[in-house]
């Protein structure tokens, strides 16, 4: 898992359009990548739902959110739409997992990545990252905003 | 600047909907979430005391937020908990007109209903509601605590 003060690993992936972002767009902001293991998932649907919700006040603070996943994006298209989300979702799906295997998100053997937040500063340095204890365990939004009052 | 970093879950107090006596426990729930209908048949059933608390997930249910202002909107004229019962037990029909089937069900003043449940005032009880439980780390709905602690988040496989 990566930690504070490492850089954070560049990255270029497909968002739910098939637009291709990278890390280094949102350098001079804070990023905050959600990886999580997969869409469609029953904890994941809380998660995402959830953040949604207070992404205004984690925008005021100055930061952009990205979840991340394994999956396609034709399907992080239809589960933002039936989510209901406006989260962009990254489809880390070719190389599969490449960009978690980075971050140290990824669980060989289960092919996905753990419930990860990274958050990362202006310059592109990790500020801040959480694990989960399990992927069926999500930290509840109050854990991201204790991260940007530190 | 709302303040929403880690807080413990907010004692029972004169302003929160309560029903029963004895010991407590404080449910943060979403009215449009099938998974709080379904644990709600056990928890209305529950003895004690049994504080509710709003935790609408608009993007997840659109219609939430209509609901809980609407309950919101009841509990003004005394009947919060009935219309959470009702909003529970038939969740296929919860548009506005079915509301005010429900108003005129409980007897209550449907034009002060309509004037109170899009009220500032009820949005910003139920996102006070809200924002305690995020503050208390709520990752999912229902979410069940006793005076100190998170007693369970609804079961489910990963």
């Amino acid at each position: 898992m990566i930690a504070a003060g490492e850089p954070a690993p560049d990255f270029t992936l497909r968002d739910q359009d098939g637009e291709e972002v990278s890390l280094a767009d949102f350098r001079g902001g804070k990023v905050l990548l959600v990886f999580y293991p997969m869409d469609f998932s029953p904890v994941c649907s809380d998660q995402l739902s959830i953040y949604q919700e207070v992404k205004p006040e984690i925008a005021e603070k100055g930061v952009e959110m990205l979840g991340i996943s394994v999956d396609h994006p034709y399907a992080h298209k239809a589960f933002q739409e039936k989510l209901g989300i406006d989260t962009p979702l990254l489809a880390d799906f070719e190389p599969k997992g490449e960009v978690a295997r980075a971050y140290g998100s990824y669980l060989d053997g289960l092919g996905f990545a753990n419930r990860t937040l990274v958050l990362v500063d202006e310059e592109g340095t990790v500020a801040w990252a959480h694990e989960s204890l399990s992927p069926g365990e999500f930290p509840g939004a109050n854990v991201i905003f204790d991260a940007l009052a530190s | 600047m709302n303040d929403l970093t880690s807080a413990g879950v907010p004692p029972i107090g004169p302003d929160d909907h309560v029903r029963g006596k004895g010991e407590g426990v404080i449910v943060y729930a979403d009215l449009g979430c099938p998974h709080c209908a379904s644990a709600w048949v056990e928890l209305a059933a529950r003895p004690g005391l049994l504080a509710f608390r709003h935790f609408p997930v608009a993007s997840k249910h659109p219609r939430s937020p209509a609901l809980h202002a609407a309950a919101e909107a009841a509990g003004a004229q005394g009947q919060f908990f009935a219309m959470v019962n009702s909003l529970y037990a038939d969740r296929g029909r919860v548009d506005d007109p079915h509301l005010w089937e429900r108003v005129e069900w409980l007897g209550l003043d449907l034009e002060r209903f309509e004037r109170d449940r899009r009220s500032d005032a009820t949005t910003a009880r139920v996102r006070r509601d809200f924002q305690s439980g995020i503050r208390a780390g709520v990752a999912g709905t229902p979410a069940v605590f006793d005076a100190c602690t998170l007693v369970s988040v609804r079961e489910r496989e990963f």
